[in-house]
């Protein structure tokens, strides 16, 4: 376990992150928009639990917890949010949702 | 304590009352409230003069301290003395009579409980008026009554020229209150108190050297607030619009009690006057002026009561006259004897007016001797008390005034004495194109003699107008005006006897002997008949002279200008400045929703590079 040193890992957690934000910014279906925020929540989350467990303290552990919490949560309304687009626009492409603006 | 403060308390419980609960409540309690609370007002009165006897020195009390601001302390003071008590007397006396004439006279109106309330309010500031302890105190009655009259000239409201009168007395009454407003901060400043004693005190102590000045501009802009209140020159104007009001308004308001709040002002502050020679001359001249001036108008008015209210302007320079040759006290005097026969001669008019169902010009009266008798007989006693027939009370206060202003200046008694022909003339004028010849209105109209009601306060007063010569009001005052009465003159006394008469055979002359002549004559007069029925076209030139300016001043510079250009452009290019900054910003909001992510992004990266520069939290 030693072998690995810490900046793996938070170099994975960073990679995972930016490919979060890559694919939020650039795919246009809402299910991979979806997908992508839940990647760069769970690179925090090896962020958290790397640090926690360098450190010997259990607050990162803490924190996944509470992040897990609210992705279950976002994940439960954001599905909703999605089914209800289906239901009345019958479309998943997130540029053709642009009524609520100017 | 003998709670002075009953006296103006019943008559604001009644306006409270009758404001609030008169709409729905039955005539009947309208009736009571109002009449009833003048009815105590005036018993309490009564009830509190017997108590306090002889009142050789003033009856103070101290309810509570009103504002106190470092030295300076003004209490709500009610005081009564030998002044006081003779305006109470007048003021509930003959208010109480005209609350019952009004209860006829204003049957058929609507609002008749608004009016109740208002006049209930305008005997409350007036009792606290006459009352009052102190100079805030009175200017606080003082700024009431001008509110009142002004709600009551506008009682119809509807009527553009009712309203009118009514902005028109409030607005010419500002100037007059300016002025007053002004003299009492001079008080404050220079005796630090606004209590009566206190200040006569140090104005009698005081050097005149030093205060002359001082004194003399104080009590000129007292006059100035007099002029005002009392429809003097030159701020009479209002007065005669003001008869648009109800009647019986024209008998209690603008003739009886508020208009003479001005003399009343002038007698109680007759210790700065006389400390202040100048000022009280002005005050003679102004009155006597006015006196004449007025009257001249008043000979050819057509509007019967026009033709009062320029004869209460006259009567009013007469006690100005009076106050400014020194004799307070007869200014007093005829103020009482004009409460009574002056608002005797109102509600006669209104009397008559009733029984015209509304007609006012005396072109198309006459003849109403028969149909109304104890209107006629009524009015005939105010008619004979006003023009100083003796031994009736005009002539007893008018003599007193005449004697008076002989012995200050032969010039002020022969204006007096044409006045008092002027005077009897137009009054009797009015009285026989009203009374005598042959009835002139619509034929199909049968007038008729008004309600008891009415008629039976018009007989009370008659009985006051004729006998009012004999209450003793001088003697009664003067201990308060320490000025040596001028020896009765029998031949002043004539000729100024001779003057009225010869105005009443001359009114006979023209009005009843030779019907017709009147008219020969004003047109032979011509150009001077036009100027007096015209009232000098002194409307005309204060509407040249200060109103148009002042309108078209405000409307081009202050309202395009300023109003419209400055400040209007200030706030619309804020405005203006807003929406098209907003036009840009709106931009972002896109509704694209990955446009918003690279928005978050593109802050959080912001975030990241601040704390990189700025080193994060340590």
């Amino acid at each position: 376990m030693n072998a690995v040193p810490l900046s793996w890992y938070l170099i994975l957690s960073a990679v995972l992150f930016s490919l979060g934000v890559a694919g939020f910014l650039v795919r246009r279906n809402i299910i991979t928009v979806f997908m992508s925020i839940e990647l760069m929540l769970n690179a925090v989350n090896l962020s958290f639990v790397t640090f926690s467990y360098q450190f010997k303290q259990a607050d990162g552990h803490i924190f996944t917890f509470f992040v897990m919490v609210v992705a279950a949560a976002e994940a439960a309304v954001g599905l909703a949010i999605i089914l209800a687009l289906v239901r009345t626009r019958r479309t998943l492409e997130v540029d053709e949702v642009n009524l609520l603006k100017f | 304590m003998l709670h002075l403060w009953l006296i103006p308390a019943f008559p604001l419980a009644g306006f409270l009352l009758n404001g609030l609960f008169g709409r729905r409540a039955p005539k009947l309690f309208v009736n009571l409230v109002g009449v009833g609370s003048v009815a105590l007002s005036f018993l309490w009165v009564l009830n509190t003069l017997a108590a306090l006897g002889p009142l050789e020195t003033p009856h103070i009390e101290r309810y509570f301290t009103w504002i106190q601001s470092g030295e300076l302390r003004i209490g709500f003071d009610l005081v009564a003395d030998r002044l006081s008590a003779v305006m109470m007397l007048v003021v509930t006396g003959v208010g109480l009579l005209i609350h019952v004439y009004s209860i006829g006279y204003m049957a058929h109106e609507s609002g008749y409980y608004r009016f109740f309330a208002y006049l209930n309010l305008f005997m409350f500031f007036m009792l606290l008026l006459v009352m009052a302890g102190n100079f805030l105190l009175l200017f606080v009655g003082w700024e009431g009554v001008g509110l009142c009259s002004y709600l009551l000239i506008g009682f119809w409201f509807l009527k553009k020229s009712a309203a009118d009168a009514g902005k028109k007395a409030f607005i010419v009454n500002r100037i007059g209150d300016f002025g007053f407003s002004l003299a009492i901060y001079l008080i404050v400043a220079h005796f630090g108190t606004l209590d009566f004693d206190p200040v006569f005190a140090a104005v009698r102590e005081r050097p005149l050297e030093t205060d002359a000045g001082l004194l003399t501009l104080v009590a000129l802009l007292l006059l100035v607030g007099a002029t005002g209140k009392s429809a003097q020159v030159p701020l009479y104007v209002w007065l005669p619009d003001a008869m648009e009001g109800p009647t019986p308004v024209s008998a209690l308001i603008h003739a009886a009690t508020m208009v003479t709040a001005g003399v009343y002002m002038t007698a109680r502050c007759a210790p700065i006057y006389l400390q202040a020679p100048i000022a009280l001359e002005a005050v003679a001249w102004v009155g006597a002026f006015t006196a004449f001036f007025a009257a001249t108008i008043g000979l050819a008015q057509h509007d019967i009561k026009k033709v009062f209210a320029y004869s209460t302007i006259s009567q009013l320079g007469y006690m100005f006259l009076g106050a400014g040759v020194g004799a307070f006290s007869a200014g007093i005097y005829h103020l009482v004897t004009h409460a009574f026969f002056k608002a005797l001669l109102f509600l006669g008019a209104g009397s008559v007016i009733h029984a015209l169902g509304g007609e006012q010009d005396l072109r198309r009266m006459g003849g109403l001797r028969k149909q109304a008798p104890v209107t006629f007989w009524t009015l005939l006693c105010a008619a004979v008390a006003i023009a100083g027939v003796p031994p009736f009370s005009g002539f007893h206060s008018k003599d007193a005034i005449l004697l008076a202003a002989h012995h200050h200046s032969p010039a002020l008694y022969w204006i007096g004495v044409v006045t008092a022909a002027l005077t009897a003339f137009y009054v009797f004028r009015a009285l026989f194109l009203a009374f005598f010849g042959d009835y002139r209105g619509d034929p199909h109209h049968h007038p008729h003699e008004s309600p008891p009601v009415m008629t039976v306060p018009l007989m009370a007063l008659a009985a006051l107008s004729l006998a009012g010569g004999y209450f003793g009001v001088p003697a009664w005052l003067e201990p308060m005006f320490p000025v040596s009465e001028p020896a009765h003159d029998v031949a002043l006394v004539v000729v100024s006897v001779i003057a009225g008469l010869a105005g009443i055979a001359t009114a006979w002359w023209f009005y009843v002997a030779r019907p017709g002549l009147a008219d020969r004559v004003a047109a032979q007069l011509g150009g001077l008949y036009q100027l007096v029925y015209n009232k000098y076209f002194v409307d005309e030139i204060y509407g040249a002279a200060v109103v148009r300016p002042v309108v078209e001043g405000s409307e081009k510079l202050a309202w395009r200008t300023l109003d419209v250009s400055v400040i209007d452009g200030m706030v619309n290019g804020l405005g203006a400045r807003a929406q098209s900054l907003g036009d840009v910003l709106r931009r972002i909001q896109s509704g694209n929703v990955r446009s918003y992510a690279a928005w978050v992004l593109f802050g959080a990266v912001l975030v990241v590079v601040a704390f990189g520069f700025w080193g994060g939290w340590q």
